[in-house]
């Protein structure tokens, strides 16, 4: 005899978000549920935007940067840094070689703690409470050193066309060091935890699975695709800044899942602790750390268009920007990896997922709402 | 699955022992970084007011508010910050021109209520007034503060020549000078009469130039003599003027003009008609009279115009020597005033008869009749051949060479190979002392009274004026003049010790008796000042408008005690430069509409 389950069949509606526990809830996700299982899922985004394409607009050149950092909360470097390029590209100007080393360190310093952040968020996202205490700290150590070189902690409004606006404090080096240690030094239990642990393993080994056809249609990029098998990254494909001088492995894994993404953030932890130990060794002691630029109240710059990018901790970003002859930029469109992850590829996800593994996938995309929405 | 993978979990149980991972509150509550972006503060006597920073906040956190009375050069304002849109980023600091805007390392400020969290840094006090750690200007400028440097004639071969000095900027070099401009607009208060100064420059920078010398020609009808020649107030005043090099304000106006070998095709005056059937006799043709002539005209005026002289220009003409405005530039000026339709009459000469018949034939009469009497310098000896005034000196010369003038001899008073002394240390003394040497003198001194940082001289002629080799004593006080037996001149001077005045005031020269020096010259030329000439008016009229040294006084019309007789220029303002003149021309072209009701 079989007894009838009134609610298999049935499908639930249920959203989840908007509400901020994360960087996953300040967007919302409808869902179709059958029991635990997602039928289906859609993104619906809206709530955090700020129309930062649209100020742009209306803002000096040098009005901008206050703008782009908050594009994406945990890594506004690389919206500087684009910014920056993209403006000194269509406007003509240089940077000096200090300038350059130093975007290079803030960048790789943000990507640092944007990955260790995002262990932290996917573990947490597990279940796993005493993992993000711990690089949640440890990218608060990252915070301090930024304090110190930039004068912020989260927004740190470091970069300006021409260059950078301060050098390295004394014993910059040595501090940052200490915290590289730091870092280090957590690495093995995070493992435990997480990687080595079979409970954690079950929970993410061939859950939220990406499909390689869909990395052409889509422009995935980033642990997205390295999870797939393929070596792409921008600082190893279309070089920038000092990254062709320094030493790094592209960090590759397969599998497609949630293990597998994660797994490639463990290690380019290491990577980038490598990055900055070079760029520190490496970078000139002296010359200035900007150049001259025309007057920041009435500077015009003649009509062009490019397209800049650089790997961010979740991808490729990129800057696509006109400048039509004014004192303002005339567009500018901000690529960021969450805005393909986070709707085509992550509604393509949802199906079959349980409802428990839905910000796990999340997480590990990963997708950044403030980045989506600009 | 292994059973390491399944134990691997409890690895981290190791850390039970280990100290706290969370930070101690103490460790939490250290010190911010050096360069940490706090709460702002601001040096609020060194602030100008100039907006800089409100102007550049994307936030529009900053609002301007009055804090005290202007002054020249300092609008009064002092930037508001409010903290429920500052987001620290600290542009505001990095564009303040006066460097004064900072902020300070401080990391929380707590407070109840919500109003605090608005105030004005520096004067609202705070506790972190004074933190010297956060972020301030100086370390590095967003700004440049350098001036595109103006080219010229070198010094060594151009006492040679009269041509002039400065050679003008480029186009490309005036477009750069234009662009540093923040467009504050601090200038345009200072200048008397008060040129649409950020306007005209931000059209330069565009390559606008018809634009901006229709904004120029607004309020300026010689600007090809102000570009040349003007004081420049604007220029002290200049944001940029705090931490380095005014923008080039002067130099720009004189390149806009330049632009232009004939302004009358370009300007388009766009003003009403208000005076058609209306006559004003215009009595002095230096800047302030061809400032009422012109802007009358062009508003539907009739305008009879008396020069004495055969030329306009007023002491443009015949006092500033033509190195530093030549006689084109002036005739381009004078003809806009012939496009205008104003009646020349030079050579006209108005004396007391004239000016009533002028009063009776006309609606209005203007006097800019200037300081055409050179002050003596009332040392012994001074009557002796070979000593001249500057002015007589340089009227001279100027009718000489540049009009048919037969009023003038022949011979220059400074002939070639002669030693000269010029007694005075303001703009007619390096005058007359460049132009000397030009005329071949073979050394030429001037002589001042005080110390050199006292001289009233623009510093930039004094430069000049060394550069060309001209030595300058200083603290040299007259006694008096003798001739030597060979027929030389020898100017007796003693030292002179400064002594501190009233404060504020420049330290008084006090002669240490008992030391003589000896200058022997072949001449000795005097510029220590110009006075009021009235004597053309009979006296009644002199006692009506003018006090017993023959300086007028006027309404804010520019009218004075006579009805319907109005003045202005150097013989009504202290300041006595061209653009003091200009600016009380234009007072009048306001005055004498509301004076015959036409507005
Ligand atoms: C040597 C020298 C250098 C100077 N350098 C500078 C400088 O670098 N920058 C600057 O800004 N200023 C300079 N000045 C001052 C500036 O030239 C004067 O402030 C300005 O010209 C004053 O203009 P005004 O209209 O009051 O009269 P003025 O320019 O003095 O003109 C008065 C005119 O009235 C005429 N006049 C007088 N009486 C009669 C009459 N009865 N009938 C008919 N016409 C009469 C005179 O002939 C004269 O042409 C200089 C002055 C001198 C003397
Ligand atoms: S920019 Fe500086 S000088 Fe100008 S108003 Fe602001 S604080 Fe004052
Ligand atoms: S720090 Fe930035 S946001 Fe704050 S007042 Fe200054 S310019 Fe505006």
């Amino acid at each position: 005899m079989t007894i009838e389950n009134p609610h298999v069949e049935k499908e639930t509606q249920l959203w989840v978000g908007p509400q901020h526990p994360g960087v996953t809830g300040n967007m919302a996700i409808q869902v179709w549920l059958t029991g635990d299982t997602i039928q289906r899922g859609i993104t619906h985004v809206g709530y955090l935007h700020r129309g930062f394409e649209k100020l742009m607009e209306r803002r000096k050149f040098i009005q901008s940067f206050p703008i782009v950092c908050r594009i994406c909360v945990p890594e506004p470097d690389t919206n500087e840094y684009l910014l920056a390029a993209s403006i000194e590209e269509l406007g003509g100007i240089t940077i000096p070689e200090k300038a350059v080393w130093l975007r290079t360190l803030v960048l790789e310093m943000s990507r640092l703690a944007s990955l260790v952040q995002q262990i932290g968020g996917g573990a947490g996202a597990t279940g796993l409470g005493a993992v993000p205490n711990w690089t949640y700290t440890l990218r608060d150590y990252i915070l301090d050193s930024f304090e110190e070189l930039t004068g912020g902690r989260v927004y740190h409004m470091y970069m300006v066309y021409g260059g950078v606006r301060r050098d390295l404090p004394v014993g910059f080096a040595e501090r940052m060091e200490a915290t590289l240690r730091k870092i280090e030094e957590r690495l093995p239990y995070i493992d435990k935890v997480t990687f080595q642990s079979s409970v954690w393993r079950e929970r993410t080994q061939g859950v939220g699975l990406t499909d390689p056809a869909w990395v052409k249609e889509m422009g995935i990029s980033g642990p997205a695709i390295r999870a797939m098998g393929f070596a792409r990254d921008v600082r190893r494909d279309f070089p920038y800044l000092a990254y062709p001088e320094l030493d790094f492995s592209v960090i590759t894994s397969t599998g497609g899942d949630i293990y597998a993404r994660m797994e490639i953030r463990r290690h380019e932890v290491v990577e980038s602790i490598k990055i900055i130990r070079q760029v520190l060794q490496k970078m000139p002691k002296d010359g200035p750390v900007a150049a001259p630029i025309p007057n920041v109240f009435t500077w015009r710059i003649p009509t062009g268009q490019t397209y800049v990018r650089a790997e961010a901790s979740r991808g490729e970003m990129g800057y696509y920007t006109v400048t039509d002859g004014s004192d303002k930029v005339r567009r500018v469109h901000v690529r960021g990896a969450s805005y393909v992850h986070g709707f085509a590829m992550a509604e393509r996800m949802f199906e079959g997922l349980n409802i428990a593994d839905l910000h796990p996938t999340l997480v590990s995309i990963p997708t950044c709402p403030p980045e989506m929405e600009r | 699955m292994s059973l390491k993978n399944a134990l691997a979990p409890f690895g981290i149980w190791a850390r039970a022992l280990a100290r706290p991972y969370t930070i101690p509150v103490e460790d939490i509550m250290r010190a911010p970084a050096d360069r940490y972006r706090g709460w702002h503060t601001n040096d609020a006597e060194a602030c100008i007011g100039c907006g800089s920073c409100s102007d550049i906040c994307q936030n529009a956190a900053i609002d301007m508010v009055v804090n005290r009375d202007a002054t020249k050069g300092d609008t009064g304002l002092r930037p508001m910050v409010d903290y429920g849109r500052c987001c620290w980023c600290a542009l505001c600091v990095d564009v303040c021109p006066s460097g004064s805007l900072g902020l300070s390392s401080e990391y929380t400020w707590v407070d109840k209520d919500p109003e605090v969290f608005r105030y004005v840094p520096g004067v609202d006090k705070k506790p972190w007034d004074d933190d010297t750690k956060g972020w301030h200007g100086g370390e590095w400028d967003l700004i440049n503060h350098d001036r595109v440097p103006m080219s010229m004639l070198p010094g060594e071969t151009r006492g040679q020549t009269w041509a002039e000095v400065v050679l003008g900027y480029s186009e490309e070099e005036a477009q750069r000078e234009a662009a540093r401009c923040l467009e504050c607009g601090i200038c345009t208060a200072a200048c008397p009469a008060h040129m649409h100064i950020p306007e005209y420059i931000g059209a330069i920078r565009d390559g606008n130039y018809e634009q901006a010398v229709n904004l120029i020609y607004e309020t300026n009808p010689m600007p090809e003599m102000c570009g040349k020649v003007c004081t420049r107030r604007c220029e002290d005043v200049c944001a940029h003027a705090k931490q380095g090099e005014p923008v080039a304000i002067r130099w720009l106006k004189r390149f806009a003009t330049e632009r232009f070998d004939d302004l009358r095709e370009v300007i388009k005056a766009d003003v009403a008609p208000i005076g058609v059937g209306k006559r004003v006799a215009v009595i002095g043709g230096g800047p302030s009279g061809i400032t009422v002539a012109y802007y009358l005209a062009i508003r539907g005026f009739e305008v009879n115009l008396y020069e004495a002289l055969p030329t306009l220009g007023g002491a443009t003409f015949f006092g500033i020597p033509k190195y530093r405005f030549p006689m084109p530039s002036l005739e381009k000026q004078v003809d806009m005033l012939r496009g205008a339709g104003v009646k020349l009459h030079v050579n006209s000469p108005v004396d007391a008869a004239l000016f009533e018949e002028l009063r009776s034939t006309h609606d209005a009469v203007f006097i800019g009749a200037g300081l055409m009497r050179g002050k003596a310098m009332r040392v012994e000896g001074e009557d002796a051949p070979g000593v001249v005034n500057a002015l007589t000196f340089l009227l001279e010369h100027h009718l000489r060479n540049n009009t048919d003038s037969d009023k003038v001899s022949k011979e220059p008073v400074v002939l070639p190979g002669m030693k000269v002394a010029v007694v005075g240390g303001g703009n007619t003394a390096i005058d007359a002392a460049r132009v000397s040497l030009r005329l071949g003198a073979s050394e030429v001194v001037i002589s001042y009274r005080r110390r050199k940082e006292d001289m009233p001289a623009d510093w930039e002629e004094i430069e000049d004026a060394e550069h060309e080799n001209i030595q300058i004593d200083v603290q040299a006080i007259p006694l008096r003049i003798e001739q030597t037996p060979d027929g030389r001149l020898d100017l007796i001077w003693g030292p002179a010790e400064m002594v501190a005045d009233k404060p504020g005031a420049r330290p008084k020269p006090v002669l240490v008796e008992g030391v003589e020096n000896h200058l022997v010259v072949d001449r000795i030329i005097g510029a220590i000042g110009q006075g009021p000439n009235l004597r053309w008016l009979s006296p009644e009229a002199q006692g009506t408008i003018a006090d017993k040294w023959g300086w007028i006084k006027v309404n804010e019309d520019g009218m004075t005690g006579m009805p319907g007789v109005f003045a202005g220029g150097d013989l009504v303002n202290e300041t006595a430069d061209a653009i003091s003149a200009i600016a009380d021309g234009l007072r009048v072209v306001q005055g004498i509409p509301r004076w015959l009701g036409l507005q």
